[in-house]
């Protein structure tokens, strides 16, 4: 491919207000392990005002080379600067693979990126490698795949795009493990100038509203979910309950969410957030593969369920088949006794 | 002049309501066993544009690609107070992925012509990507509201639109020039129901693969073209379009001008049961807790 480029493994950065967003850390540490096999080093791409001081964070997670924009014009996140600028980069350097988190930011910008490069671009990934794949007695070498679960859940896919010179994926929060971050690492700085026409900035923000987020599923020790057999307010008070009495968070799947049971940011699986409590408690939820790949790394996992067939029991470390709203008081009450 | 908005929207199978039978033993899907449903965030996309009609007076045109049978949802998109309907349909278009797709939709879009607004849902539930919309809107060079919640604002003397999209945590209030595109999110708007009198006038809209089946069928001697131009008198016809009266490059649409492919698909196999199970009763309970307890899993 492009034999003069070294950095051929790239990962957006994104920061707001000056801090660095979980997922680029996470995807940092991909990219090392997709980078090692393409004997390539790994870049981050950060944008925003004043945001130098983040780049030694990027150095100790696994990037070798920081392209900064910094410019007034980046201190809030818009679509066509963030878009356009990241696409000139890539359309000048074209490394093989970019990845992006699947946030609002990333999911807005991603797409453009592609669209302009005429890269492919898959959605909501669970895992990625990067492979040599044989195509009609054709090499294709660094080929990154895309694998995703697909159509409700009852397949998993794996994408490929053997005949553009850009790969790109979106991944999830927590998807990818953060590792920890090596303080010695050290990188270098490539400084991009800003340059944007008037029409890339016609945009503006007229008023912008945000509180600090009072879930934190990823960094609870134990979760209490619900899910479809728990799909009225009466019963998932249920898992509300449990939740309290166990110092948990609560999460769900995505029909209680669909449903309107429980707050987006709750979601567990593979269009919400993944996590790896030292507990999970299923309530109600069936597991399609979607949600298990959410939380399938849970530490322990327990699975209440009216249907023993249900596929949450193949992940499960205790099962337990019954109606939800005798069994949840009963486990309340058995808890209870055992802290006496 | 007045206000034009676009809707784009797909015709997509419920997932939600994915059964047994619908899995082929092999483990791809039956797609033909599944309904076909108009896509939730497209209907309150299309919604949205038709309050902003309302308000402000205009026309929507409602725009898709899809199989032929997507003509079924285009009459929906009548019912509810679309005053035109196309349907982009050609078996050069099949297997396109989200770049093909927002190819298509482009060029389609400049076939249409003058436009101020184009509204989509922000994903589809086939594929929960968000990318054709964003991609739509960069092969147009047009700027971008994703995760609409509400618009605030139409100045069409000014030409400009206020509209609140969600952010983490959050969010923000955007003005942007118009034209742009902007992708909904569910719960933005509850769709209306269909009206009664439009139902009665559009059920007999037809797509040009409709006109051509009725003429195969009738024993009657009629002419596709006579049918068409009676159909089209009536303002009753559903647009058809393919690749070339959309002057669209061959190479660029369907499964030819998708970068991405699908390289293997496998099953979902489930893990062997191992799981403890544990019996709905206290002492039951009582045992699992404790063994917790043990492994150091509260606490």
């Amino acid at each position: 491919m492009n034999s003069k480029q070294k950095d051929l493994v790239w990962v957006f950065a994104e920061q707001a207000d000056g801090e660095l967003a979980d997922v680029g850390l996470e995807l940092l540490h991909k990219a090392r392990t997709l980078a090692d096999k393409m004997k390539s080093e790994v870049s981050a791409i950060l944008l925003g005002e004043n945001v130098e001081h983040l780049c030694e964070t990027l150095f100790s997670h696994g990037a070798d080379n920081v392209y900064l924009l910094d410019d007034p014009e980046l201190k809030d996140f818009r679509t066509q600067p963030y878009a356009n600028l990241i696409t000139r980069l890539v359309a000048e350097k074209k490394p093989r693979v970019v990845l992006f988190g699947a946030t609002h930011i990333g999911r807005d910008i991603a797409p453009r990126v592609a669209s302009h490069t005429r890269s492919g671009l898959t959605a909501d990934c669970t895992e990625l490698k990067i492979e040599t794949v044989t195509i009609k007695r054709v090499e294709h070498p660094d080929l990154l795949l895309q694998i995703r679960p697909a159509f409700g859940g009852n397949i998993i896919a794996t994408i490929i795009s053997p005949d553009v010179a850009i790969q790109m994926a979106t991944i999830r929060e927590g998807v990818m493990e953060m590792g920890e971050p090596d303080l010695k690492r050290k990188g270098t700085i490539i400084s991009v100038p800003v340059e944007l026409d008037p029409i890339e900035v016609a945009v503006r923000i007229i008023e912008k509203h945000q509180e600090p987020s009072s879930v934190n599923l990823k960094g609870a020790p134990i979760i209490v979910a619900g899910g479809y057999g728990a799909d009225t307010p009466e019963k998932f008070k249920h898992v509300y309950e449990l939740a309290r009495v166990l110092g948990a968070e609560v999460a769900g799947s995505r029909a209680a969410v669909d449903a309107g049971l429980i707050e987006p940011e709750r979601q567990v699986g593979q269009t919400g957030t993944t996590v790896r409590p030292k507990l999970y408690i299923a309530i109600g939820i069936s597991g399609a593969i979607q949600h298990r790949a959410g939380m399938q790394e849970s530490q322990k996992i327990i699975a209440i369920n009216s249907d023993p067939e249900a596929p949450i029991f193949g992940v499960a470390h205790y099962g337990i088949t019954g109606n939800l709203e005798e069994i949840v008081p009963k486990l309340i009450a058995a808890y209870k006794s055992q802290l006496h | 002049m007045s206000l034009h908005t676009i809707v784009l929207v797909k015709q997509v199978p419920d997932t939600s309501n994915i059964s047994g039978d619908v899995m082929r033993p092999d483990g791809t899907v039956n797609r033909a066993r599944l309904p076909a449903i108009f896509n939730p965030e497209d209907k309150d996309a299309l919604e949205l544009a038709l309050q902003l009609k309302d308000k402000y007076g205009g026309r929507v045109t409602t725009l898709t690609m899809g199989p032929p049978a997507a003509a079924n949802m285009l009459r929906d998109t009548l019912y509810m107070g679309a005053d035109r309907a196309i349907l982009l349909s050609d078996r050069r278009f099949a297997a396109a992925d989200t770049l093909a797709t927002s190819y298509a939709l482009h060029k389609a879009i400049l076939n249409i012509g003058d436009y101020d607004l184009i509204f989509s849902g922000r994903q589809a539930i086939d594929g929960d990507t968000a990318q054709v919309g964003p991609q739509t809107a960069e092969k147009l060079g047009l700027p971008q509201i994703s995760y609409t919640q509400e618009i605030q604002n139409l100045d069409l003397k000014k030409r400009t639109i206020r509209a609140r999209r969600a952010i983490k945590n959050g969010y923000e209030i955007l003005e942007s020039p118009l034209p742009v595109l902007l992708t909904v999110i569910k719960d933005a708007v509850t769709p209306r129901p269909y009206d009664v009198k439009r139902l009665c006038t559009y059920k007999r809209a037809l797509s040009k693969f409709e006109i051509q089946a009725m003429v195969d069928d009738s024993h009657d001697l009629m002419w596709v073209d006579e049918l068409t131009e009676k159909v089209k008198s009536e303002n009753l016809y559903i647009e058809t379009w393919n690749i070339e009266d959309i002057d669209a490059d061959v190479t660029m649409c369907g499964l030819a001008g998708s970068p991405t492919k699908v390289h293997k698909v496998e099953n979902v196999i489930l893990s062997g049961s191992e799981f403890k199970k544990v019996a709905p009763s206290s002492e039951g309970l009582n045992e699992m807790i404790t063994e917790l307890m043990q492994d150091h899993i509260f606490g």
